[in-house]
């Protein structure tokens, strides 16, 4: 699903440059659930960016479903986003003067469905992730593992091939945090790939695959027995 | 153009700016201002316009008075100070030497340049009035308007001296009935009977004529008063192309050689020139109309630049909700278009409004200052393809002004957009 071939990644700073990623060789298979660690510093916001077309490599391959991403412009950038990634966010990010549903029917508006059916594929996915009487509600009436759950949906709603979640447990408590990691488990059994940057252990063990990073090159990367977020809910 | 034509794309714009009330009164307030300052300044303009051209709708625009006075330097042997009179064959002779003269009406008049008014009787009623001895040109110079069964003097009263009068709307007030028609019967001014032909209509007066006053032949004015020759001036109309003033100055040259005057002398004959006159209140309304046009293109503008500047902050506000729309794939040209949008979209809103304020305040005004005469004005309008214009203006510069916030819109990285808290 995910090819990554020597990507290479430095960041100006005023007069010298700073090099993120250095040579980051990477595959990931249909369905796979990963999570991607490493202290701060070690590059793994930067990986899950330019994965996510969000910020583009300087070196290196990048082949997504058989499709090479390489010098992309932002228009092609943001349908290619829009047809196979799926983003979750720390800080949720959900617009706030749209309701539940309208945040979750947005990917679907960009993809130029008509309302009837965002709408109905917007209410599908916020039942999945247990929001649907909340569907009306602003995001200012939910509670953090709520909006996250929405953005989860929301992230769903366009059928991405891949998963891109970046700290999606940073700003809950451990109880919601499970809630949420049982989701995303849930929705990795259904055969979705997923990607989770995060630096709790706890979280990460809860993915198939956890690939360590340090100082811009992989470290580790082991399969893991997967615990089961449903077990603490 | 698929997108502008989009029911969504509209949904989303109407979600952006009715979820964002507050921010959209404010902006919406500025070009609204704008568009009713300009619309009702440049009515009550055109209002004032309209007003002054009706006041000289009856009134040959390129016409003129010349009358006579006293010399004010010897010329030939005759001492200074010597009153000239202006006798009926200067009219001829005029005519004759300026091509451009269209009409030239010699009149006499008693009761106004300080004499008395003459004294007329009718059955028990009695009043007194102005009365002018005209030829029947006069009425191509200012326009008599004749009630219905009424005509005006004509060529045949003139030449056979008859004792036929017009008068005016006040003297049939003061000397008739309510339901009586004047027209037929008589009335005796300075004891003489004169039979009423016509009573005329006041309307915009250019003279010192008014509703009081009885127009009777020239000719017979002049065997009434025993006037001779005598003419107290000549009113004066001008063809359209002609210059007017240069004209004023040629007749005053040939009078003062008809009247052995000092070329020079200033003071010998007086003229009012109407064309002068009216071409300065023109100016002046055309002045206040170009005014009125700066002042609301220029509060438009003012207005449509606050729609910007408070675009430009609501996208920086916005950074991160845009920057979440490109993630899940808005492309640069759909932020772009939206934000371009909104801008537009407000500013029409806002025009349509103003323009609606605008009218209404013009209505108003319109009830206010109709059914009066004190105050020269009517029909404060302004015209449609002004009205299109001020909008047009509107939208292109709301368009224009909507692509700096636009333009800001897009060159965020996403990324960048989405990391700032």
């Amino acid at each position: 699903m995910i090819e990554i071939n020597n990507l290479h990644k430095s960041y100006r700073m005023g007069s010298n440059s700073l090099h993120v990623l250095k040579g980051i060789d990477f595959n990931v298979k249909e369905g796979e659930l990963v999570a991607i660690m490493g202290p701060s510093g070690s590059g793994k916001s930067t990986l899950l960016n330019i994965l996510g077309m969000l910020d583009e490599a300087d070196k290196g391959d990048y082949v997504l479903d058989n499709v090479p991403i390489k010098n992309l412009n932002e228009t092609k950038a943001a349908q290619y986003r829009n047809k196979f990634l799926g983003f979750v966010f720390q800080s949720f990010n959900l617009i706030n003067y749209k309701t539940a549903i309208e945040n979750v029917a947005l990917p679907l508006y960009y993809q130029r469905k008509g309302r009837k059916e965002r709408t109905e594929k917007a209410l599908n996915y916020l039942g999945k992730v247990g929001l649907a009487e909340w569907a009306t509600h602003l995001p200012s009436e939910l509670s953090g593992g709520q909006k996250q759950r929405v953005a989860i949906a929301r992230a769903l709603a366009a059928d991405p091939k891949v998963l891109l979640a970046d700290e999606p447990t940073g700003a809950l408590d451990s109880k919601t945090s499970h809630e949420v990691m049982d989701i995303i488990q849930g929705i990795n059994d259904e055969g979705k790939t997923i990607l989770v940057v995060t630096h709790e252990e706890d979280i990460a063990n809860m993915c198939k695959r956890i690939v360590r990073l340090k100082d811009g090159v992989i470290v580790e990367d082991v399969q893991v027995e997967q615990v089961r977020a449903s077990q603490y809910v | 153009m698929r997108f502008i034509f989009d029911k969504d794309t509209w949904q989303e714009i109407y979600g952006s700016i009715s979820k964002n009330k507050l921010r959209t009164v404010i902006t919406v307030i500025g070009v609204l201002w704008g568009i009713f300052v300009y619309i009702a300044l440049s009515g009550a303009a055109k209002g004032m316009d309209n007003g002054f051209e009706k006041e000289f709708k009856d009134i040959a625009q390129n016409s003129m008075f010349v009358w006579a006075q006293r010399t004010s330097i010897p010329h030939e042997g005759y001492k200074i100070g010597r009153s000239i009179q202006l006798k009926l064959g200067d009219a001829e002779a005029l005519e004759n030497l300026h091509p451009d003269i269209q009409f030239i009406a010699p009149r006499n008049v008693k009761g106004v340049f300080g004499d008395e008014p003459v004294n007329v009787v009718r059955e028990l009623k009695t009043g007194s009035y102005k009365v002018f001895g005209d030829y029947p040109v006069i009425d191509k110079i200012a326009k008599k308007k004749i009630f219905d069964k009424g005509r005006f003097l004509n060529d045949s009263d003139v030449e056979k001296e008859r004792k036929v009068c017009v008068i005016g709307e006040r003297v049939r007030k003061e000397l008739f009935e309510k339901d009586e028609n004047p027209v037929g019967q008589f009335i005796k001014l300075s004891n003489i009977y004169f039979q009423i032909v016509g009573v005329y209509k006041l309307e915009g007066d250019g003279g010192f004529e008014q509703d009081d006053s009885i127009f009777i032949p020239f000719s017979t004015f002049r065997r009434t008063y025993n006037m001779a020759d005598n003419v107290s001036w000549f009113a004066i109309a001008a063809y359209d192309d002609a210059d007017i003033i240069a004209l004023e100055d040629n007749i005053k040259s040939s009078l003062k050689r008809i009247h052995q005057v000092h070329p020079d002398d200033e003071r010998a004959f007086g003229s009012f020139n109407l064309g002068e006159a009216f071409g300065k209140i023109m100016g002046f309304s055309n002045g206040l109309n170009f005014l009125s046009l700066i002042v609301g293109i220029a509060t438009i503008l003012a207005g449509v630049i606050a729609i910007g500047n408070i675009l430009l902050i609501s996208v920086k506000e916005r950074t991160k909700e845009l920057g979440v729309r490109r993630a899940l794939g808005a492309t640069p040209s759909e932020v772009r278009g939206q934000i371009i949008l909104e801008s537009v979209f407000l500013t029409i809103i806002a025009g349509i409004i103003g323009i609606i304020c605008g009218a209404g305040v013009l209505a108003i005004i319109n009830v206010m200052t109709a059914n009066q005469d004190t105050f020269p004005y009517t029909n404060p309008t302004v015209p449609i393809p002004f009205v299109l214009g001020a909008l047009g203006i509107m939208v292109v510069l709301g368009t224009l002004i909507g692509l700096i916030p636009a333009q800001r819109a897009v060159s965020i990285k996403p990324i960048d957009a989405l990391r700032e808290e």
